[in-house]
């Protein structure tokens, strides 16, 4: 019931503050694929699992400390356990070794910081989840780049494709479209350890991870507005009142 | 009153005008009765003003204005917005109401300015509170760009540069003047530090400055209202305007509601669309400042659009000089010539309830335009565009310089001599 | 004239709700900004428990570990400067550590959970100057021919046993502060946090 209020609110609001967005959207060139992000906690534990085993080699997140992942529901020994590298405490930050100047020469460009790229990349073509979403489930095999691997929605990306091994390979195929602009087709041309379900789901956790990572507080910040927005209409039956009864005397 | 309490009183009025001030500004402020919903604003915009100073004095506790890279390769600057939105107990919600309090106060500027306009605000003799209002307008502007660069994100640093060179195009000392504003070559941390410094301490006091002026003129002549009546011409036996009350308790319960009304509002962009769609907060201000990357698309925050539209429509070369050059001179003026609206605006009465047509016809392009123009600054340019834009600065302008003709034109109706009131 | 009171009571209510209501929301506002002014997790973490090996510390000796930003000291006391704790313990102002200065489990004559170790925060409780030591006694320490070895503040010249207990009739009002600590292992000890009892 809450959480409908809640979106009814804030479908309302965007309606009415940014319908430009909208007309926006209409200028969108990249198909984005809907990400079905989710807020339970065993889907962001899932997340932030394959975030510490796929990502944090090459990406930090260094404006996170492990100990807030007590948030998403982990205990401080299943951090220590699971999570942690060899000499880190639960209150570090996700810092990597690999410095910056490395990352530039190994791939082209220092791989970014990982902790809001959620909330980065958004744009009128969807939300930032919807980006990374698509962006980790199109990569496919392309043996000009020197990593071999292409990426649908990133050209040229400096980024391998880290999830290999669970989503397979796959393979491009490039026709014209009538209008000239380029269509992909990908087809999966050797399986990996999961089915095309699986890796749906698991990036599908991962993103959600990412957008929790993006803005940690965010399901806290809608509960106290709850809370405000219900107090403030209440405040303004009070002071309507008022204002009622001292404007009697005006005539 | 307790005698006890009245000798302290006392003590303190012949050493302080305490009691005449509160008399002159608030009890014995005789405020027109008919004040409708536009004249919220005024005092929202107080309200917003003191949203800023309170949530900014806290930020500045924990916000780094530092260019340089951290160990992470973060620079300093953006990683403590950050380290406040996750790390500083209930800094998230001290940033957001700041980030949204920036656009809020244009909000409800703008609809303050357009109530002036509506009502004939600016006429005399409510001249000077007109022109304070315009700087206060222009300060706000200088106030909400140097903060837009401090989170040191993408679009912090590609608008500081783009606007900072606007002041290159200004013939002979141009670019020497915008590598005095930066401080460097580029923007840097140098410049970062020098608008840190204006955004939070000269700005606001200038800012708070022209306020109080605005308010002292305001209380000097009195308010105006939606009938453009002056009030003081009717007076009872103990000089007190017949359509004028006290401004507390009636105005101050009154705009308690709209404080109130306002909060509501405010409160459901802060916890439920903090970025306000991208509006608020760009997406790409999320990403580090790169001073070698431009991100593909850059347009400045929306309520610097309209006025960036009008740069951006004014694309032929003039007189020997550029084109760059006139688009800066355009957007001073767009803003400027507001403060010319009392001596351009010759119509016999003041409120737009008894001008003619030509005028609310004025009024409705104006504000279209305006619209049109706000929308087009945030996209980017194309042909189609710019013309749309040309021909939507043209008619902006025209609102303002027609105006001597077209007021006295109209066929206005005969202002009543006492306000509406049911 | 009854209808006028009337009028006034339901005024006077709504004064008095909507006056309320915005003390409500004034206190509820402040809650976040007062709430800033708190260490943040930097701090915090930064202020985690610290693991220190005390098995290289010689007899007599002390060495001196960062916690929250403050000197530890951890002093490792031969049985003659624990024995000089029975002399002092008439000089001292609060020989049986009455005061909160230091966990339960620290709260015995040698304040500390093994005799020999003695883990104290070395802030002078006067002014928070760090006393240095004066582990000598007798004469040769410079404090006098009676002195029974301790530690002195240089700031205001509070005097402190080898307990961290202050002396009588200083500036300092209390012993110097034993910080929550328990031991991991024989000679390794977590400053910063309590044993799990």
């Amino acid at each position: 019931m809450k959480m409908r209020v809640i979106n009814l609110i804030k479908r309302a609001a965007a309606v009415l503050l940014f319908a430009p967005a909208l007309a926006l959207a209409a200028d969108a060139s990249v198909n984005l694929d809907k990400a079905p992000v989710s807020t339970e906690p065993a889907a962001l534990q899932h997340g932030a699992k394959l975030f510490v085993n796929y990502c944090l080699n090459c990406h930090g997140a260094s404006y996170v400390r492990y100990n807030q992942l007590e948030n998403i529901g982990l205990s401080e020994q299943m951090i220590r356990d699971n999570l942690l590298f060899t000499g880190e405490k639960v209150g570090d930050l996700m810092k990597i070794a690999m410095q910056r100047e490395d990352g530039k020469a190994w791939f082209g460009a220092a791989p970014p910081d990982l902790s809001v790229i959620a909330r980065s990349r958004a744009s009128g073509d969807g939300s930032g989840a919807d980006w990374l979403y698509t962006y980790l489930r199109q990569f496919y095999r392309d043996t000009e780049r020197p990593t071999g691997w292409n990426n649908v929605i990133f050209e040229n990306v400096g980024m391998p494709h880290v999830l290999w091994e669970l989503q397979g390979e796959q393979v491009a195929k490039v026709t014209q479209n009538a209008n000239g602009s380029k269509h992909v087709e990908l087809s999966l041309a050797k399986p990996g350890k999961l089915s095309v379900e699986e890796y749906d789901k698991a990036v599908a956790d991962l993103v959600s991870f990412l957008v929790w990572m993006g803005e940690p507080v965010a399901e806290k910040r809608k509960a106290i507005g709850t809370v405000v927005l219900i107090f403030l209409a209440g405040f303004f039956v009070l002071a309507y009142a008022l204002k009622k009864n001292y404007w009697k005397d005006i005539h | 009153m307790t005698t006890k309490s009245q000798a302290v009183l006392n003590w303190i009025d012949e050493r302080f005008p305490l009691t005449s001030s509160i008399k002159g500004h608030l009890t014995e402020y005789y405020a027109p009765k008919n004040f409708n919903f536009w004249y919220f604003f005024g005092s929202l915009a107080l309200m917003v003003l003191v949203i800023q100073i309170l949530t900014g004095i806290f930020l500045v506790m924990h916000y780094k204005p530092d260019a340089s890279l951290n160990a992470a390769g973060v620079p300093v600057a953006f990683a403590s917005v950050e380290y406040i939105m996750r790390e500083v107990p209930g800094g998230w919600l001290i940033r957001y109401l700041h980030s949204t309090g920036a656009s809020a106060f244009f909000i409800v500027v703008y609809l303050h300015m357009f109530r002036g306009l509506l009502y004939g605000s600016y006429r005399k003799p409510r001249e000077l509170i007109w022109i304070f209002g315009t700087l206060i307008f222009l300060v706000l502007m200088a106030e909400a760009f140097m903060g837009y660069l401090l989170p040191w994100g993408q679009m912090s640093f590609w608008g500081a540069q783009v606007i900072v060179n606007l002041f290159s195009a200004i013939p002979v000392i141009g670019p020497d003047l915008s590598l005095v504003i930066r401080g460097d070559f580029v923007v840097s941390d140098a410049t970062l530090n020098r608008f840190f410094s204006f955004h939070v301490i000269a700005v606001p006091l200038v800012l708070i400055g022209l306020v109080a002026a605005h308010i002292i003129a305001l209380h000097e002549v009195g308010s105006n209202n939606p009938d453009g009546v002056e009030i003081k011409k009717k007076k009872d036996a103990n000089g007190i305007p017949l359509d004028g009350i006290p401004f507390h308790p009636y105005y101050t319960v009154k705009d308690i509601v709209g404080v109130v009304a306002f909060l509501f509002f405010f409160s459901a962009v802060v916890f439920f669309a903090p970025e306000g769609g991208g509006y608020f907060l760009e997406f790409n201000n999320f990403i580090p400042a790169d001073p070698l990357k431009t991100p593909p698309h850059i347009a400045p925050v929306w309520y610097f659009t309209p006025f960036y539209s009008i740069l951006r429509a004014v694309t032929y070369p003039l007189f020997g000089l550029d084109a760059k050059f006139w688009g800066v001179v355009a957007m001073g003026a767009s803003v400027v010539i507001i403060a010319f609206l009392p001596w351009l605006d010759r119509s016999p009465v003041k409120s737009i309830r008894y001008k003619g047509p030509i005028f609310k016809i004025a009024v409705a392009i104006f504000v279209v335009c305006f619209f049109i123009l706000g929308y087009l600054g945030v996209l980017p340019p194309t042909p189609g565009r710019t013309l749309v834009s040309q021909i939507c600065s043209v008619l902006y302008f025209a609102f303002f310089l027609l105006m001597p003709w077209y007021s006295k034109l109209d066929k206005c109706k005969a202002e009543p001599e006492r306000v509406n009131f049911k | 004239m009854s209808v006028d009171q009337k009028m006034d009571s339901g005024r006077r209510t709504l004064l008095l709700a909507t006056s309320a209501a915005g003390g409500v929301a004034a206190v509820a506002t402040a809650v976040p900004f007062v709430a800033s002014l708190t260490p943040s997790e930097r701090a915090k973490a930064a202020g985690a428990p610290v693991e220190v090996d005390v098995g290289k510390l010689a007899p007599g000796e002390m060495m001196t570990v960062e916690w929250r930003g403050k000197p530890v000291w951890i002093l490792r006391r031969t049985s003659e400067m624990l024995a000089s704790l029975d002399k002092t313990e008439d000089k001292v102002s609060d020989p049986a550590s009455d005061k909160p200065m230091q966990p339960d489990y620290a709260k015995n004559k040698h304040r500390s959970i093994n005799p020999e170790y003695l883990v104290a925060v070395g802030i002078c409780t006067h002014l928070g100057c760090s006393p240095s030591e004066k582990f000598k006694m007798g004469a040769e320490s410079g404090m006098g021919a009676d002195w029974p070895g301790g530690f002195l503040c240089p700031c205001h010249g509070s005097i402190f046993d080898l307990a961290g207990r202050v002396f009588s009739s200083m500036p300092a009002p209390d012993n110097l502060e034993i910080p929550p600590h328990h031991y991991l292992a024989d000679t390794t000890i977590l400053v910063g946090e309590d044993g799990k009892a």
